[in-house]
């Protein structure tokens, strides 16, 4: 089976997210990257859906040159190809247009019989992406999956839900989300990393993809943020150091706001 | 004319959702609230909306829509939306909003705006609030484009406000298709949820990483006994088996907004802080002055969970007049 994984570079876990009160977008540059965490999820599931049923994955990311931090990652876990959608034209993208230009991407690569995402993105999370991803390419959309079977030509996931969980069952070609729980991605062993450098990435700008300015990046947005600012301040708390007392000191705080 | 606002309304477990009533209270406080009610409801579920005002309540009770996921609901709000075009629809930012929210943006080709905490109407259009990066900005979003406005909403943004109305209800047929039968759901399977229920809780004791051990948990949880309270978790202890996901508190698990939250071992994340940051009051124990938690505590103890945990217990108990 041809498993492809959408997922992005954001930045890494060390780096306290900022808003570039200029752009108002997200502030990204000079900033260590890594491959999302929960794109790194998706990616693991697919390497373990080939490993059983046999086939290749494929990591199609879309970001500045900092993506194939990401691309060069997941092929070093074991993906067999990478795409990166490169160039300014994507810049700004809202959900759709990202949306937009992942599915025209998945079209043009060879057929696929699974799309996994994650759930939502590590920095932005907005969770919507991945379905509409699969309106676009016409699959049905399996999303927040904790478990995931593949059998023959039908596919079914557990789906969390607020009680529990839900088997919901689909012909392939689908898509998945997968929720970060789902496995503990792999770490890329030398012999992978080697042979990762070795791999060519496929690019693709918004013309390759057919898409103008209409399609993707800011001016095809159909949200446009018009401030940011900083939240109303909480009150500055007060800070101690426990020296055997810290325990009194939280009993008398919640006597004074009457919970005890 | 007033503007209209369509709520989508959603039934977990037998009721309908405290974010649904939320939203629609909100709605009904700015507009003409509607409500849109597709698949397995209660009896008296029209009635509860129109209570917490709702003026009408499209309704499909047709079984498609429980048995088929997405596409069915999407189709039948497209029509909808179409047909009568509010000026903004609102969904709950819960498995089956983001889903429906996202798949009509698509199908619609218009905006979606995640992680809204409030909304205002502006002469036609829509200004959306969005408690941004868990809360450290704040921003503005509106819509670039007419068409139809769809906002994901977070639980607990607004209260819910009984005002006891009556709404007329309009019948939805189910789409036909088959080729919108293509998400089957073969199974629900409930997994009942440890200890006191999270939302509505007074007192939340919550535990991360930093209790090192998921046997710390026992002593969260007499903790909370204490306080008449629940017992939460981060993500990390979630992913780490520790505790259920019914416990997860964040971005990706529960939104809470209780009396007191104790963040035990709790570096705060800015996934965690998103789903507890409007606690009205926070205590943090953690032993690295620099956890992020410290700035959104109200009270914040550098020290070790596991001393400084048992000591409070004590204290409590001595108070009580347990021990």
């Amino acid at each position: 089976m041809h498993v492809i994984v959408c997922g992005k570079v954001i930045p890494d876990s060390s780096v306290t997210l900022q808003i570039d009160p200029d752009t108002k977008r997200m502030r990204r540059k000079d900033l260590p990257h890594e491959l999302d965490p929960a794109a790194a999820v998706a990616v693991e599931e697919a390497l373990r859906l080939v490993e059983r049923h046999g086939g290749s994955v494929t990591i199609v990311s879309m970001g500045t040159t900092d993506a194939t931090i990401g691309i060069r990652r997941a092929l070093a876990m074991g993906a067999t190809a990478g795409v990166h959608l490169l160039g300014e034209e994507f810049a700004g993208s809202d959900t759709l247009g990202t949306a937009k230009a992942l599915a025209a991407a998945i079209r043009r690569l060879p057929s696929y019989d699974l799309v996994i995402c994650g759930t939502e993105s590590s920095d932005s999370y907005s969770g919507i992406v991945p379905v509409q991803i699969a309106y676009l390419l016409g699959i049905p959309p399996l999303t927040f999956a904790n478990k995931v079977e593949v059998d023959g030509n039908s596919i079914s996931i557990h789906r969390q839900s607020e009680t529990g969980y839900a088997v919901v069952r689909a012909q392939l070609p689908a898509l998945i989300s997968v929720t970060s729980g789902l496995n503990e991605p792999r770490y890329p062993q030398l012999k992978g990393i080697m042979a990762a450098r070795k791999i060519e990435i496929q690019t693709f700008s918004a013309g390759d993809l057919g898409l103008g300015p209409d399609d993707v990046g800011a001016s095809a947005a159909r949200e446009r943020v018009m401030a940011v600012g900083a939240p109303p301040m909480r009150a500055a708390g007060r800070i101690i150091e426990d020296d055997g007392q810290g325990g009194k000191e939280i009993a008398d705080f919640l006597a004074a706001i009457r919970v005890v | 004319m007033a503007d209209t606002i369509w709520v989508y309304a959603e039934v977990v477990a037998g009721a309908l959702t405290p974010t649904t009533l939320e939203m629609l209270s909100q709605a009904a406080a700015v507009g003409t609230a509607e409500a849109v009610l597709l698949g397995r409801a209660p009896a008296d579920a029209a009635e509860v909306l129109g209570a917490y005002g709702a003026a009408k309540v499209y309704r499909g009770d047709d079984p498609v829509f429980d048995t088929y996921l997405v596409l069915p609901a999407l189709e039948a709000l497209a029509v909808l939306i179409r047909a009568h075009q509010p000026t903004a629809m609102l969904f709950a930012s819960s498995y089956a909003g983001r889903d429906l929210a996202a798949g009509l943006s698509a199908r619609l080709d218009c905006g979606a705006i995640s992680d809204v905490g409030d909304f205002e109407l502006t002469d036609g259009g829509v200004v959306a609030t969005i408690p941004a990066l868990g809360g450290s900005y704040l921003a503005t979003s509106t819509f670039a484009r007419p068409g139809p406005r769809l906002l994901l909403v977070r639980p607990k943004s607004f209260e819910a406000r009984r005002i006891g109305g009556t709404a007329t209800i309009e019948n939805v047929p189910a789409p036909e298709e088959p080729a919108l039968r293509t998400v089957e759901v073969i199974d629900r399977v409930e997994v009942p949820a440890e200890g006191p229920q999270l939302e509505g809780a007074n007192a939340i004791v919550s535990g991360g990483r930093g209790l090192r051990t998921a046997d710390a948990f026992h002593m969260l949880r007499e903790l909370a006994e204490l306080l008449g309270g629940a017992v939460g978790a981060t993500r990390a202890v979630v992913d780490a088996g520790w505790v259920p996901y019914s416990m997860q508190i964040g971005q990706t698990g529960r939104t809470v907004k209780p009396d007191v939250y104790i963040a035990c071992g709790i570096s705060g994340a800015i996934q965690h802080l998103a789903g507890m940051k409007q606690s009205k009051a926070i205590i943090a124990i953690n032993t690295d002055p620099q956890a992020p938690i410290f700035q959104f505590a109200d009270l914040g103890v550098i020290g070790d969970v596991s001393q400084v945990v048992p000591q409070l217990i004590t204290e409590l108990k001595r108070r009580k007049g347990l021990a």
